[in-house]
């Protein structure tokens, strides 16, 4: 068997084969395992290559904008990098914005957790065909175009419309609660409640239902079986749901947009706002990066929490 | 209900128990039926069967975490009827530990203690003296999933018997050790038990298991107490032909009830036997390979039963001999203690084999 190839040509597969029984040098074994990484980063570089154009690239741009000068004209010019941009992030209105964001998208979150748990639960505590026909039934509303449904919610919350009315007639006085912040969190929640579900469900199925008995056995209740063993073990399953709900919610762009009105705008409207109307791209620029770095900040501490209990 | 075998007081009392599931298409299977079932305090009793006889089932009603369909569940003497599981006073040692797995060693042993809220410095010494007791002291701080089989069986233990139970269910606990580590932990178990002085209900299917640590064992088939006795008297004296051929090897001679004691085989030969069942009724009668003995023709001692019949295979097994014998009606199996090869038979010696009338139970079924 051809044990000495010559570096750098020793074709992939039969390595592995050849080594199996015959005489393996370290340095043979090197080569294969760099001739595997590079196989791995070959079927990778389509997307790598994607990602690169259309996201690095791009986010390089906000990046830069964001330290850039704006000319009286609203231009925004690539010279004379500064931090004015940065500065204004202290503004009344920006801080206005940023805090309504943050509270509505935890609120957000919050709501998503106290209705997708009971529902998680439940569905995981079916018989496999009844669980997976209602997992197809919370993804039914992907079936559907976002902004199409968040334009039906609006339809529902006019003054005529069906929710509206359906509080009048019960004596809930004035129903309308559209361009409300209240109209926005029923969009948010409405919008990403699947996304808190799954990762919910997932998460409580995989637990062992003989870990309740045992706490059962163990003198305790079922609320304290629940508490001490079925919430613990569905952590890494709540902050996957509150990391996919929270963060979208924070940067939301349609939803306040279209249920909340011009008065109860979020982080998103108002770097859209300063993109096409004012035209102050590097305000803007420095908001988004500000956004992205939140999220990113909050991606990290799930990562680390995460893993901590998987 | 309240007689036991020796008049101790009865620890657990099953009378009448019965369990159904109903699938979904409607069809109910019934997994125990109609069990009647006196343990004693102090006792260790094992219910032995193959998987899906309802031995975990029964096992799972009295611990609470199945309801039965019909009967009663007394543990001493008090009705358990629809109790909760946190409300009974057993502790169930589960076939997959179910140990909390983000939890430490410690916090899963104290557990119970916690939820019946013992106060912490009690609970500390407890939990200590239990995971003592069964030699884990060393990796109180661990969780679960850094540990053994072996190890996470122990903690499983502790943390049942931390609580001092009236009784400890264990659901095949030894099921997922190997060979080896089995034959300690039953040893170990037994001795644990004395130590402990709590009632010990077993489940197994592990028949050598039941023998070598049961005070009685039940046998369970089909959802049915067949048989409850000593060990000894499972495999001596059994009742029925599923318990004679589930404990051990035997062999089954056909044959039909003369009278209050005497039954006559398939070839006509009449045995004195005692046997309460009516006079026809078709029985066999079970003697173990060990208890026959192989003679040449014509020389069997004439106070045993004889058979005559032929050497049809040999087997040697080192400490002992396995004759397969060929009788016309019938075929049987001999184990003899081995012997220097002059003194064995050979494949087609005529032979006659005997037996003492005592060591033959009439079975049925």
């Amino acid at each position: 068997m051809p044990v000495e190839a010559p570096p750098g040509d020793a074709p992939v597969g039969e390595m592995e084969s050849e080594g199996a029984s015959e005489v393996v040098t370290p340095g043979l074994e090197r080569q294969a395992e760099r001739a595997k990484a590079r196989q791995g980063f070959l079927l990778g570089l389509p997307t790598i290559i994607y990602l690169f154009i259309f996201f690095i690239i791009p986010l390089g741009f906000v990046v830069a904008y964001s330290f850039a000068t704006r000319t009286r004209s609203g231009r925004t010019e690539l010279r004379d990098f500064n931090l004015d941009a940065y500065a204004r992030l202290g503004d009344d209105i920006i801080m206005t914005v940023a805090w309504r964001s943050l509270w509505m998208s935890v609120v957000t979150t919050i709501i998503c957790l106290i209705l997708a748990y009971p529902l998680a639960y439940f569905i995981s505590t079916r018989t496999p065909a009844v669980r997976n026909m209602m997992l197809v039934g919370v993804m039914i509303p992907f079936w559907s175009n976002f902004l199409i449904r968040t334009y039906a919610w609006r339809v529902l919350l006019d003054s005529d419309g069906l929710v509206t009315q359906a509080f009048e007639a019960i004596g809930l006085g004035d129903g309308r609660i559209l361009f409300t912040s209240n109209a926005v969190i029923l969009g948010l929640v409405y919008g990403y409640l699947p996304f808190m579900v799954l990762p919910l469900y997932a998460a409580i199925e995989r637990i062992d239902w003989s870990l309740v008995e045992g706490a059962r056995d163990l003198y305790a209740s079922g609320w304290a079986a629940f508490r001490r063993v079925v919430w613990p073990l569905s952590r890494p399953g709540v902050i996957a749901g509150s990391m996919l709900v929270f963060v979208p919610s924070f940067g939301a762009y349609v939803t306040p947009a279209i249920l909340g009105g011009n008065k109860e705008g979020l982080l998103g409207s108002y770097i859209v706002l300063q993109f096409l109307s004012a035209r102050n791209g590097p305000v803007g620029s420095a908001v988004s990066v500000v956004v992205l770095a939140v999220m990113l900040i909050s991606t990290l501490i799930y990562f680390r929490s995460g893993g901590k209990n998987l | 209900m309240n007689e036991t075998t020796n008049g101790m007081r009865p620890a657990v009392e099953l009378a009448g128990v019965v369990k159904r599931f109903g699938d979904r298409s409607g069809t109910e299977v019934t997994a125990v039926d109609h069990v009647d079932l006196t343990i004693t305090d102090g006792e260790f009793f094992s219910l032995l069967g193959p998987s899906g006889c309802g031995k975990t089932t029964t096992l799972r009603m009295v611990a609470g975490l199945e309801l039965p369909t019909a009967g009663s569940i007394r543990i001493h003497g008090e009705e358990m009827g629809l109790r909760p599981p946190n409300k009974r006073p057993v502790n169930t040692v589960f076939q997959s530990y179910a140990l909390f797995p983000h939890m430490t060693v410690a916090a899963n042993v104290g557990f119970g203690l916690e939820m019946r809220k013992v106060p912490q410095s009690e609970r500390r010494e407890l939990v200590d003296w239990a995971i003592e007791l069964v030699e884990m002291g060393s990796m109180a701080h661990r969780k679960p999933t850094q540990l053994s089989g072996g190890q996470q069986q122990r903690v499983a233990l502790a943390r049942a018997l931390v609580n001092r139970p009236e009784v400890l269910l264990l659901d095949e606990p030894l099921g997922a050790l190997d060979l080896k580590l089995r034959h300690q932990m039953q040893h170990e178990l037994k001795n644990l038990q004395r130590e402990v002085g709590i009632t010990f209900v077993y489940v197994t299917h592990d028949q050598e298991e039941a023998v070598t640590m049961s005070d009685r064992i039940g046998v369970m088939h089909d959802g049915k107490l067949l048989q409850v006795d000593t060990p000894e008297a499972i495999y001596e004296r059994p009742t029925t032909r599923f318990v004679a051929d589930f404990i051990g090897q035997t062999n089954f001679l056909e044959a039909t009830v003369a009278g209050a004691d005497e039954v006559v085989l398939a070839n006509g030969d009449r045995l004195r036997l005692a046997s309460d069942h009516d006079a026809g009724s078709a029985v066999a009668v079970t003697v173990r390979p060990e208890r026959l003995t192989v003679h040449r023709r014509g020389e069997a001692p004439t106070d045993r039963h004889t058979v005559d019949g032929r050497v049809e295979t040999v087997t040697y097994l080192g400490n002992a001999v396995i004759y397969g014998i060929g009788v016309d009606w019938m075929h049987l199996e001999v184990r003899c203690p081995a012997t220097l090869a002059g003194d064995r038979r050979e494949v087609g010696d005529d032979i006659t084999v005997s037996f003492e009338p005592e060591h033959a139970a009439v079975v049925t079924g």
